[in-house]
């Protein structure tokens, strides 16, 4: 569907822009965590995919709708039992790992609704972290903008961490970008990014994906 | 295949106020051809009471139908020109302005065969008797229902609906229609509702058709003849069904233990009168109830929603059942509904998805049960707008000129 003339629509940041490089046009995408829509809306233009949200905020849902995104309205807490087993071939969460309970659940859940994986995360990594934690206070910046106390954020992890996990579960790497604000970091990733993001395969091959 | 058009009454009116449709009236259409239901029963012709709002575009292509639930008719929106008090039951869904926008889309309201608003069913003449049908009107399915409801919009010269949209035993209908004529129906809307009974739906419902049935007044369901009507029976079964539509956190901010005339110091009465608000209220609405619908009516509607079951043929596949459907769709539950609780639309949701069907679904956090889908919730009236708003673009219509109503 085009853009609705009446919805409003700012332009997608540099990381989105980076995970719809990512997509084959015209692919089946899930957007777990979809909040209002921005990315499946910039996919459905840009690379005529197939799209889907998932969003647990009303207002977001709303906005979803609004922007003639589909939208399923679920805690991501509770699984993806919704969908079923390789229904799409690419399957987005964006900026809402950190946040989740069940960390290792969602992850093989994204690689048994669709062949690719992506997830960013704020970089725990990124150097002032390291220089605050030194100073005897916990990070506070820009991608990470919480007090310990109020942060919703409660699983924080660097590059080397994520990478670790994913290759417990099985999940091939096959691309990563990662940003300090809208600006792509290119050198010592690790050390300079406030924002990872990664494409992984799924384990469970599969014939028709 | 006749209309008989009412005309409207013409007394000194006030002012529709904004976003209503104003004073509507409704078409009889008789249809002769014979309609061959689910039972194996044939009904030989047929009336159906209409109303339409908006204007039907020259390209036939806005129009939506308004399935209505158990008690409800084909007066959605407005205020009906003979008695205008009776505002229509979707009126606040439906109107200029509101979601469900008539200013753009043609909306189509059917009481269905066996129901007691003008439509042929159990108070009508049988023709072969020259007596009231009674219980001998045949019973009907969702899915008859769908077909009557399809002669309509063949009578219009629509040949494909924008949307269908109803809530509870209407969600039914809609979804109904998108197996039963998937290539007619753009986007199907189903608001709290179920792709089948759960086995506490069904007692419930069997224990408001036995309060009709024992009623002494019933006889049998001949009760016209002898000049009598189950006023008991049926407002019995109208409390019960009031229970399961409303949540018990709301009954309890309403109600909660209020003595309706307590005694000096509180005390209570010790009988069976009314002693608490709960009951005066719940007796109230089945003696009103009673006054007006027919008890045939409740019996054939309340087996419907039984009898709703379309996975059924498809070995309980309900992703089989809806592997035909070509609409779009959206859902819409309530977390406080524990009549259709939202596991009945996740089901629906999870067998569309199953089928690539293009699926967007709502869960309303809202307090009041069942009855929410008849409320101004407003994140309820936003979704459903943003979606025909949605529909509205992609069919290519004119753009929301204002907006009024919940969201105004």
């Amino acid at each position: 569907m085009s853009a609705r003339p009446d919805v409003p629509r700012p332009a997608p940041r540099a990381d989105l822009l980076r995970i719809a490089e990512w997509i084959e046009p015209g692919s089946r995408v899930l957007d777990l965590g979809c909040a209002d829509g921005t990315l499946l809306a910039h996919l459905q233009e840009t690379r005529q995919v197939r799209g889907a949200g998932v969003e647990l905020d009303d207002d977001c849902v709303i906005a979803a709708v609004r922007r003639g995104v589909q939208v399923i309205q679920q805690n991501l807490e509770e699984g993806l039992a919704l969908f079923g087993d390789g229904q799409f071939d690419t399957v987005v969460l964006s900026q809402t790992l950190q946040s989740m309970r069940h960390t290792e659940h969602i992850l093989r859940e994204m690689a048994r609704v669709a062949r690719y994986g992506i997830v960013s995360f704020p970089n725990f990594g990124y150097w002032t972290h390291g220089w605050s934690i030194l100073c005897g206070r916990m990070p506070v910046t820009g991608q990470m903008p919480y007090e310990w106390y109020n942060t919703p954020n409660i699983h924080l992890c660097t590059l080397r961490d994520f990478q670790r996990l994913a290759a417990k579960l099985g999940l091939r790497i096959t691309h990563l970008a990662t940003f300090h604000g809208q600006r792509e970091i290119r050198f010592l990733q690790g050390w300079r990014s406030t924002l990872a993001v990664y494409r992984f395969e799924s384990p469970n091959v599969r014939a028709e994906a | 295949m006749t209309v008989i058009s009412m005309i409207p009454a013409s007394a000194a009116r006030a002012e529709a106020p904004e976003g209503s449709v104003g004073y509507v009236s409704p078409e009889f259409l008789s249809f002769d051809e014979p309609l061959a239901l689910s039972s194996g029963q044939v009904l030989p012709a047929y009336t159906l009471a209409v109303e339409t709002y908006g204007e039907l575009n020259a390209e036939r292509s806005n129009a939506v139908l308004i399935c209505h639930a158990l008690n409800a008719s084909h007066h959605v929106a407005g205020m009906d020109a003979g008695q205008p008090d009776n505002v229509g039951w979707w009126d606040n869904m439906v109107g200029p302005g509101k979601a469900v926008d008539t200013d753009r889309f043609f909306v189509i309201g059917i009481n269905n065969i066996g129901s007691c608003f003008g439509s042929t069913g159990p108070v009508s003449i049988d023709p072969e008797t020259g007596k009231p049908w009674g219980a001998s009107f045949p019973l009907l399915t969702v899915e008859d229902w769908v077909r009557a409801q399809a002669r309509v919009a063949d009578y219009l010269g629509i040949d494909k609906l924008a949307a269908v949209m109803g809530g509870s035993l209407g969600g039914m209908q809609a979804l109904s229609w998108s197996i039963t004529c998937p290539e007619r129906v753009g986007h199907c809307v189903v608001v709290a509702s179920t792709a089948r009974l759960s086995a506490q739906n069904i007692a419930f419902n069997e224990v408001a058709r036995r309060a009709i049935i024992t009623d002494p007044d019933f006889r049998g369901g001949h009760y016209y003849e002898h000049g009598v009507v189950p006023t008991h029976g049926l407002s019995v079964a109208r409390m019960v069904g009031h229970i399961t539509y409303q949540s018990d956190e709301v009954m309890a901010e309403k109600f909660g233990r209020a003595q309706r005339a307590p005694g000096p110091d509180g005390r209570f009465h010790y009988n069976y009168d009314v002693e608490f608000e709960v009951e005066s209220y719940l007796r109230y609405q089945g003696e009103k109830f009673s006054r007006y619908f027919d008890a045939n009516t409740y019996l054939l509607l309340t087996r419907a929603l039984d009898y709703f079951d379309p996975a059924r043929d498809h070995g309980g596949d309900l992703a089989r059942a809806l592997a035909r459907a070509q609409a779009r769709f959206l859902l819409v539950s309530f977390t406080t509904d524990w009549r259709f609780a939202p596991e009945h639309s996740r089901e629906i949701v999870r067998a569309l998805l199953k089928n690539q069907r293009e699926v967007t679904y709502a869960e309303i956090d809202a307090p009041h049960g069942h009855d929410a889908f008849l409320l101004d919730d407003r994140r309820y009236h936003a979704i459903v707008q943003g979606y025909f708003d949605g529909i509205a673009h992609r069919l290519g219509l004119p753009a929301r000129r204002r907006t009024t109503g919940v969201l105004a």
